[in-house]
């Protein structure tokens, strides 16, 4: 494996002209003693005008002349595995050993524009675009290698950086190509390898950062240091939209070297220092005006009522739209409504940028999913052509979602083109709780009938949701936001009303998202965004109608099912867990501890991967407490190219997913948000996890699916379909806190 | 201006400080540029500042530098290297326990501490003794497996 623990890429001067070079710079990187990141200036450090075209293939990849191959990913690792995926993805069709490629990834100079890393998009479309890329480099380099030694391609084979022929003459893939690249446009037709040959997809191989990131070598955005780089901290205001009245700058006159940075409500300190510059946000006096333009969060459920709406959409309409109409005046319909609250990313390192800006260029090292997006912003505030600025991605805490990264890279931004120098800028916890953009909140109403024997007949899915989550034309930075400058489009969220139609047959459907105008707390993307709270309402519905016809939950799911894979998850889940069939609830008691099982399945975005989870809980009854012993999962993304990174990645949807439903709410008056530490915004702690059991469904024959978000959307109906089951007792909002459940209960 | 005398991974280290009230964590990361305690909370809630203070697991980012003073500390650094890891870190490596790893060094030194406490413990003793590292990615499966196989614990 290469080491990854090695000075910050785009930390030294890029000097050459060619991309090749410039890969082979950073190769060299991976070599470098380990330790503090050095560094030159934003502008010799700024890349030079380049385009990479998507439909290049050097835009992907560069082979070096001593047969290592440089992989360029616009899109990043954050913690999931995609640093070993690309690798194999690559390395199977140009048959390359992982440990001989060496990825950039999210560095606007050297790498293609393949769009944010979001929306479980890194392996499916990200991944397969640098598999086409490889493939298509095979395609060429047989093709260069047959007429060399005057062999049909047929003939040829490439394994190790050569090609080879039979009776044993080869010629090296470096001494084909010499310096000029491939120069071809991608194929979409190269022929990829087929699952038999496969040698390194489907392989479990480590992941290359693990070693350093257990050791505590390998570099994060918090860990980059420049020469000359200074400390800086914003101050966020009392108050959501309050306004400077006045700083007191005497107020830290006894801190060492502190310098005050003012432009309009922006207002931040820079100091050599970080402790001083720590001290010096927590200690200087400004005096803030009154706002008050918050509604609360207790408020949040009338105001998805009440609007203003901005939009009505029908997302689904399907079969007879009769009987959905007359669902409205049925006397026999089941009705419920179900509430997801504001979230936020919760990222344990709270945000955090370098940006060494100069008159004549810079550059901005980044956790952001999204630094090419991030070029245009941040080139913009500080009146630089796009080409004069760089945005290089170094990893950060994991973010699911747009967290408070993008906000620290303007903050850093801005300080340093106040101060001509590079700065550091670090959140604190307080910020990143407080300021980070939120997961929205939604409101769903479901209504349906069941037929004599049982089935769904009629069914209709309102739901409440921010218009700005769904079709965000920017998210307004915090800094420039402050600083009253003007802001080009910025990250788009996900699509928040997908899922909110049953999986299973009836005879007449439709869902309607009522759109509401801007979310109370500005909204970003969080993981499986808008999902998790629509399979929530759905899946425990679909529940509840079984509970209705005295059905077992599993036979309700799987009766009608028509999709092969959807069933076969189904089925694995019910085997893991040894499914009894039986209706809910069945509550089953030990002693004064109520016992459950339930359950809830996804095929995320109807149209990706197929999740079935199931889990055992308890219910304490004289205090409400929920402990989940045991969740079991089945999940089939299609091809997976590491089964490990895969069970990773559905191991943190579930516990993370499970975090979300029992403790988490983004607390807010009319003036700011009041959960700003650990003790207010609570986290899963390890004494809550449960038995985790798996299986993944792989299918080498289909497409990779995503694996990073799809795991998540089923566990909170799963959990509470499973304190149903052990109750009777149904949990309609998040999160189900022991005093909720006790209240239901008494 | 005053000089603190500590003992940082076995090698003696003496920190300038304008303020001995500054916690432990900011003089390992920028006076000795030692990386792997990371700022999390700044209150002692997370974990992911985690050091050995004289053997015992503490949150630098809420140790004042001047009550490390003439004491030992630990990192995560200290303890082993990608090359030639610790017995634990080697552990949490096999079993790929870290996503983002933010937290990890919390995660390497309180699991440390606790296999001096405790060579053989039991999945609940570790959940117990990991109960003051938060982690977000959802690796705690993970961590608690690396724990065991650090004890040599079979896969429980």
């Amino acid at each position: 494996m290469p080491s990854e623990s090695r000075p910050s890429p785009g930390a030294s001067t890029l000097t050459r002209r060619s991309l090749l070079e410039a890969g082979a710079l950073v190769v060299g990187f991976c070599f470098a003693p380990a330790g503090p990141a050095r560094g030159q200036s934003g502008a010799a450090a700024a890349g030079a005008p380049r385009a990479l075209p998507l439909d290049q293939v050097d835009s992907f990849l560069a082979l070096r002349a001593d047969g290592r191959v440089v992989v360029r990913s616009g899109k990043v690792d954050l913690g999931t595995g995609h640093r070993i995926a690309m690798r194999q993805m690559v390395g199977e069709e140009l048959g390359i050993a992982v440990d001989r490629i060496d990825l950039i990834e999210g560095d606007t100079a050297l790498t293609p524009n393949q769009g944010p890393t979001a929306g479980s998009t890194g392996v499916m479309r990200g991944g397969v675009e640098l598999r086409q890329a490889a493939a298509t480099a095979r395609e060429a380099l047989l093709t260069m290698a047959a007429e060399r030694l005057q062999v049909p391609v047929a003939e040829l084979t490439l394994a190790d950086g050569e090609v080879r022929a039979a009776g044993g003459r080869s010629i090296a893939v470096a001494a084909l190509l010499g310096e000029r690249g491939f120069d071809v446009k991608m194929n979409p037709k190269a022929p990829l390898k087929r699952p038999s040959q496969y040698v390194l997809v489907g392989q479990s191989l480590p992941r290359p950062d693990v070693p350093a990131k257990v050791t505590g070598r390998h570099v994060y955005v918090h860990d980059h240091v420049l020469p000359g780089m200074l400390h800086g901290r914003v101050l966020r205001p009392p108050a959501v939209g309050a306004k400077v009245e006045a700083v007191d700058e005497s107020s830290i006159a006894r801190l060492p070297g502190v310098r005050v940075v003012r432009i309009l409500d922006f207002v931040g300190v820079v100091c050599a220092d970080e402790w001083a510059a720590v001290r010096a946000a927590r200690e200087l006096k400004v005096r803030w005006s009154e706002s008050a333009t918050l509604i609360g969060h207790d408020a949040l459920v009338g105001w998805a009522r009440t609007g203003p709406f901005v939009a009505e959409e029908v997302i689904a309409a399907k079969g007879d739209a009769q009987r959905v109409a007359a669902l409205g005046g049925a006397a026999d319909a089941l009705r419920a409504t179900y509430s997801w609250p504001i979230q936020s990313h919760g990222s344990i390192g709270p945000s955090c940028a370098v940006a060494d800006v100069r008159a004549d260029g810079g550059t901005v090292w980044t956790a952001s999913q999204a630094s090419h997006r991030f070029l245009n912003v941040f080139a913009a505030l500080v009146d630089l052509p796009r080409d004069k600025l760089r945005v290089v991605y170094l990893d950060g805490a994991g973010c699911y979602g747009m967290n408070g990264h993008d906000d620290a890279a303007a903050d850093a931004v801005l300080l340093s083109k106040a101060v001509g120098k590079p700065v550091r800028v670090q959140w604190s916890r307080e910020d990143e709780l407080g300021w980070d953009p939120k997961g929205p909140p939604q409101l769903l109403e479901l209504k349906a009938t069941l037929t004599p024997d049982g089935r769904i007949d009629a069914w209709e899915t309102d739901m409440w949701v921010p218009r700005a989550t769904a079709n965000l034309e920017w998210v307004p930075l915090l800094a420039p936001l402050a600083a009253g400058m003007r802001q080009p489009v910025g990250q788009s969220v996900g699509l928040v009303s997908q899922n909110g139609d049953p999986p299973y047959p009836a005879n007449g459907v439709k869902v309607s998202a009522h759109w509401l105008g801007p979310a109370p707390l500005r909204p970003s993307n969080i993981r499986a965004p808008g999902k998790v709270a629509n399979c929530f309402a759905v899946e425990s519905f679909v529940d509840e109608l079984a509970a209705k016809a005295k059905i077992d939950p599993l036979a309700f799911r799987l009766r009608d099912m028509t999709n092969p894979r959807g069933a076969e998850v189904l089925r694995r889940m019910a085997q893991l867990i040894d499914w009894q069939a039986r209706p809910s609830p069945t509550a089953a008691r030990r002693g004064g501890v109520a016992v459950g099982r339930g359950m809830a399945y996804i095929h995320y975005k109807n149209s990706e991967t197929y999740v079935a989870i199931a889990m055992d809980v308890e219910v304490e009854r004289s205090s409400g407490e929920i402990v989940v012993r045991r969740v079991c999962c089945a999940h089939d993304c299609g091809l997976m190219i590491n089964p490990d990174a895969v069970r990773a990645q559905v191991e943190g949807n579930i516990l993370q997913t499970l975090s979300r439903t029992l403790y988490e709410e983004t607390t807010f008056d009319r003036s700011r948000v009041t959960s700003v530490d650990w003790g207010s915004y609570r986290l899963l702690r390890f004494p809550a996890v449960p038995r985790l059991e798996i299986a993944l469904i792989d299918r080498p024959d289909q497409p990779p699916l995503g694996a990073g978000e799809a795991a998540s959307s089923p566990v909170p109906a799963a959990l509470a379909n499973a304190v149903f089951d052990a109750t009777g007792v149904r949990l309609r909002s998040v999160p189900f806190g022991s005093g909720k459940l006790k209240a239901l209960l008494s | 201006m005053a000089s603190i005398r500590l003992t940082v991974n076995g090698a003696p280290q003496a920190i300038e400080a304008w303020d001995p009230d500054m916690p432990l964590l900011y003089a390992l990361r920028n006076d000795l540029g030692l990386h792997a305690a990371k700022f999390g909370c700044g209150l002692g809630q997370c974990g992911s500042c985690t050091v050995l203070l004289d053997d015992a697991p503490v949150r630098s980012c809420t140790v004042r530098l001047k009550d490390a003073a003439g004491r030992r500390i630990v990192t995560a650094e200290g303890l082993g290297s990608p090359e030639k890891p610790h017995p634990v870190q080697a552990a949490f490596i096999a079993e790929q326990a870290a996503q983002c790893g933010y937290c990890t060094n919390g995660m390497v030194m309180s699991a440390v501490a606790l296999l001096r406490q405790v060579p053989r413990p039991t999945r609940e003793q570790a959940q117990e003794a990991l109960a003051g590292n938060l982690c977000r990615c959802g690796s705690h499966d993970r961590v608690l497996r690396a724990v065991q196989r650090a004890a040599g614990a079979p896969r429980a």
